[in-house]
């Protein structure tokens, strides 16, 4: 069915406001990733036509201000109970900012709410590359934009008003053919995508998109049209690739499900729906999203930006003054002694107020440094010269450390180099079924671009510190470096490229271990291990337990 | 806010759907763990159990929902001695709750405004003789997990804190929900949870259409819907109440002991619980058929919901738990 054009993609923009603007409950809300730019404004500008109050939140947002509960300040000040209304209790368009940031905490608590249905959700995520919004979120929107590339004049002006309005109105008597919950369903499977709330978001899109038309009925336009609009972006199989090979690297590959379901529509009449939301794929959506799917794991138990100055656990710091949130605990001691010397003072001014008074600002709040977690960064030489020798054993003894790590609850990650560059194979996780799947799948062959491999680490590992995270590299080479930074077969400069970021490594203060898996020790890499003030193991020919133990007791 | 899905309503998951059930009829079987991709209906279930079940009767006013008034705890000053009829309570236990929200603490508002020395009650108070939800249970800190191990286990929550010294029953049925891929479960809480699911989206077209259908006319069209749907509603409840009176005649023959026994020998589980938990839900599973005694096939029908997460965990086994639990089933208790 390529006789009619799939809608055209600058239409996309001011077509999701509107969508979402017709049906702003059914459809979840609108994902929206792009930097704050022009474009961005254009589209957000375009919210006024929601029929829904819009407040904005902050991923850094306290359950007090989204439940709402006592107003202390308030209740000082007035000497009875003030209670605040949360921002949850009444309908509402909610617009998250920094979307990407937001902890795995307000994304649970933003879908429950999403799921009792009193609103919409408008996310707008600013993350750069595998930097996504939690998928607890993004699976309750039901659309999705990117603006990236995007020109000023490609996105829509905001949808008229009247005419949301009109759609609005007519939406409830918009009839759907008894065949569209299946073909949108099929469409769905056949694109892998495992959601169920996909092909109910596609409904819901194709009944606005009729009623925004000025009909009564859905037709098999406008559930191409919402296949584009909500299927694009979720899809993990391009349908055109399920013929030749299994999907590229699955992301986390379901056993049996994808290849069982993904054949059968191919011989339906639903090609048609396939063939219209193949159009809206971006060509390396795929990659992308798996890299940021892999990514959002890293976020352990408290989400990004989890500081190491906690206020919940770990050791006791002073106290020091703030405002109780949900988030942190009053220290009644330390408030009451700040509010001491002042009671004499305050009295004079308050002659008849009974107890103790009280100031917002004598609030103080308990604080606790806790030890962050550990992220071990494996990055493993998978080179030709390292493959002969090694690589098997270093993987064996990485698989012994996984079950360590996996009992200290370490997170791990694994880079790999080889050839001319190096790859992130598993960002940091605590998934160990994931972790040595990766690792089974690591082939071993070509140069060694040692300095790669290390420019990657640092990488992860600064972002991991960017998390709270404590990293620390463990690197397996045999240290014959012999392609350089710009990937050329060049072993001087591969050497003087990898003693520049042996340098690096020494200045940021990440613990390193070095483990030599050459046969026998290589002066070079001790030298390199030297500038890294990194801790050196040559190891002799050894079993996997015996490199393990080694391992063990440097990083211990 | 609008009325949860119907139980009966959903399609498929019917291990799911059983071990809740089991629970809802023995709830001292220790709750229930879902762990599963998005979007299988997951939290969508857990909402529906809370319309599903059968009312209690509380003392009004009562912060822990005791069910005679003489057993109020004294810090709650309860007055009334009327006991009503109310919903059982399903808490939602948010992710990155703080330690005071779960436990109680001092109220603070009453200490520095009146100077009194109160308790203000947290979740696990109000999770009395309910159940407490929460989603995305692989996520949960560290800390109010060992919170939640302490309570789950002891049935009492006991605060010693800020010069508080109060204790109260915090009996609970545990339901967690969770996606595998965003990180691990410790095996101590993984032990607390009686029966365990694996839930995936239903891999053929049919199902998953039924399933797009039933929830686009409960979105559409709520009132009819739910509706349709009461009458099958009320008839669970009314078999899930009848198991609960069969539950304490039903026979238990000792080959069924030896049969649980065997099973979890081979499967070498950790401890006993693996076995106490097996025969509970067997016999939850009994009485709900309306079967005289506890058989063979009741164990094979609970077993792996039971058993799955107890096994000493390999981190490096390629193949699920889900697949050893049957392989033993099979060899251990031949239909």
């Amino acid at each position: 069915m390529t006789d009619t054009p799939p809608a055209p993609p600058t239409d996309r923009t001011g077509l999701a406001v509107a969508l979402l603007a017709i049906d702003p409950i059914g459809l979840g809300g609108l994902w929206l990733r792009a930097r704050a730019c022009p474009q961005r404004d254009r589209v957000t500008a375009g919210f006024d036509v929601l029929p829904l109050p819009r407040i904005r939140l902050h991923p850094g947002i306290g359950d007090d201000a989204l439940y709402g509960g006592t107003d202390l300040a308030a209740t000082l000040a007035t000497g009875r109970r003030v209670v605040g209304a949360g921002l949850l209790a009444h309908p509402a368009a909610l617009v998250l900012t920094m979307a990407e940031r937001c902890p795995a905490g307000l994304a649970v608590r933003l879908g429950q709410w999403l799921d009792a249905g009193t609103g919409c959700l408008l996310a707008l995520d600013e993350g750069v590359e595998d930097e996504l919004p939690p998928a607890a979120l993004t699976d309750r929107l039901g659309l999705f934009l990117d603006l990236e590339g995007t020109g000023w004049q490609a996105v829509s002006a905001p949808p008229d008003p009247a005419r949301v309005a009109a759609a609005r109105e007519r939406l409830p008597y918009v009839d759907t053919p008894e065949d569209a919950a299946r073909m949108l369903t099929v469409t769905a499977a056949g694109l892998g995508i495992a959601s169920l709330r996909a092909p109910l978001f596609a409904l819901a899109a194709a009944r606005a998109h009729a009623a925004l038309r000025g009909d009564d009925c859905v037709t098999d336009d406008d559930l191409r049209v919402a296949a584009q609009m909500v299927f694009a972006h979720r899809a993990t199989t391009r349908p055109d690739d399920t013929q030749d090979s299994a999907p590229p690297p699955p992301p986390e590959p379901r056993e049996g499900e994808t290849s069982q379901t993904s054949p059968e529509p191919q011989s339906l009449p639903e090609d048609m729906l396939l063939e219209a939301a193949r159009a809206a794929l971006p060509a390396d959506l795929l990659a992308r999203l798996a890299a940021g799917r892999a990514a959002r794991m890293a976020s352990g138990s408290s989400g990004t930006g989890a500081a190491k100055k906690g206020n919940r656990r770990g050791r006791p710091m002073p106290p020091r003054e703030g405002r109780p949130d949900g988030q942190s605990r009053l220290d009644p001691v330390a408030t009451l002694r700040t509010a001491a010397p002042w009671q004499a003072m305050r009295r004079k001014l308050q002659p008849q107020a009974p107890g103790l008074l009280i100031r917002p600002s004598d609030f103080r709040l308990r604080r606790f440094q806790e030890t962050s977690d550990r992220v071990l960064i494996f990055t493993v030489d998978a080179s030709g010269s390292a493959a002969l020798a090694r690589l098997a054993e270093a993987k064996g003894a990485i698989e012994l450390l996984l079950a360590q790590a996996y009992a200290r609850r370490d997170h791990v990650a694994l880079v790999a180099f080889r050839g001319t560059n190096a790859e992130l194979l598993l960002p940091p996780t605590r998934s160990l079924v994931q972790t040595k799947r990766r690792l089974a799948s690591l082939p071993g062959g070509g140069g060694t671009p040692l300095a790669a491999g290390l420019r990657l680490a640092m990488e992860v590992a600064i972002q991991a510190r960017a998390r709270g995270m404590t990293p620390t590299l463990a690197l397996l080479t045999d240290g014959r470096a012999n392609i350089a930074l710009d990937g050329t077969a060049n072993r001087p400069q591969a050497m003087e490229d990898a003693a520049r970021m042996a340098r690096a490594y020494a200045t940021s203060g990440i613990p390193t271990l070095v483990l030599d898996t050459a046969t026998r020790p290589q002066p070079d890499l001790r030298a390199l291990a030297g500038q890294m003030r990194a801790t050196y193991l040559p190891l002799p020919r050894a079993d996997a337990h015996r490199m393990s133990a080694v391992l063990g007791a440097a990083l211990a | 806010m609008k009325d949860p899905f119907p139980f009966s309503a959903i399609v498929g998951q019917e291990e799911m759907k059983q071990a809740m059930i089991l629970t809802a009829i023995d709830p001292g079987i220790g709750g229930v763990l879902v762990f599963g991709d998005r979007g299988t209906g997951k939290s969508t279930a857990v909402r529906a159990l809370a319309g599903l079940l059968p009312p209690i009767k509380a003392v009004e006013g009562c912060p822990v929902n005791s069910a005679t008034p003489g057993t109020s705890p004294d810090w709650a000053h309860v007055t009334s001695t009327r006991v009503i009829t109310r919903p059982t309570p399903v808490i939602d236990l948010p992710l990155g709750v703080t330690e005071d929200r779960v436990v109680g603490a001092l109220d603070i508002e009453r200490a520095l405004t009146r100077g009194e020395k109160a308790f203000e009650p947290g979740l696990l108070a109000r999770a009395n003789r309910g159940y407490l939800y929460i989603d995305e249970v692989n996520l949960l800190e560290d800390h109010i997990v060992d919170l939640l191990l302490d309570v789950a286990q002891s049935g009492e929550n006991v605060v010693e804190r800020e010069g508080l010294s109060i204790r109260h029953p915090a009996r609970f049925v545990l339901v967690g929900s969770g996606n595998p891929e965003e990180g691990e479960l410790r095996p101590q809480l993984l032990d607390r949870f009686g029966l365990s699911v694996d839930v995936a989206s239903p891999n053929d077209i049919a199902t998953r259409v039924e399933v797009i259908r039933r929830r686009d006319a409960y979105e559409n069209d709520t009132e009819v819907f739910l509706k349709k749907w009461r009458a099958k509603d009320t008839t669970l409840r009314k078999k899930i109440l009848a198991a609960r009176t069969a539950l304490p005649l039903l026979q238990t023959p000792d080959s069924v002991l030896e049969d649980c026994a065997a099973l979890c020998i081979a499967l070498g589980s950790d401890g006993l619980r693996g076995e106490l938990t097996l025969l509970r839900a067997a016999r939850a599973l009994a009485a709900f058929q309306g079967a005289p005694s506890v058989n063979r096939t009741h164990l094979r029908a609970v077993a792996p919901s039971a058993l799955r997460h107890r096994l000493r965990r390999d981190p490096l086994d390629e193949a699920g738990s889900t697949a050893r639990v049957a392989r033993q089933i099979n060899d251990i208790l031949p239909a």
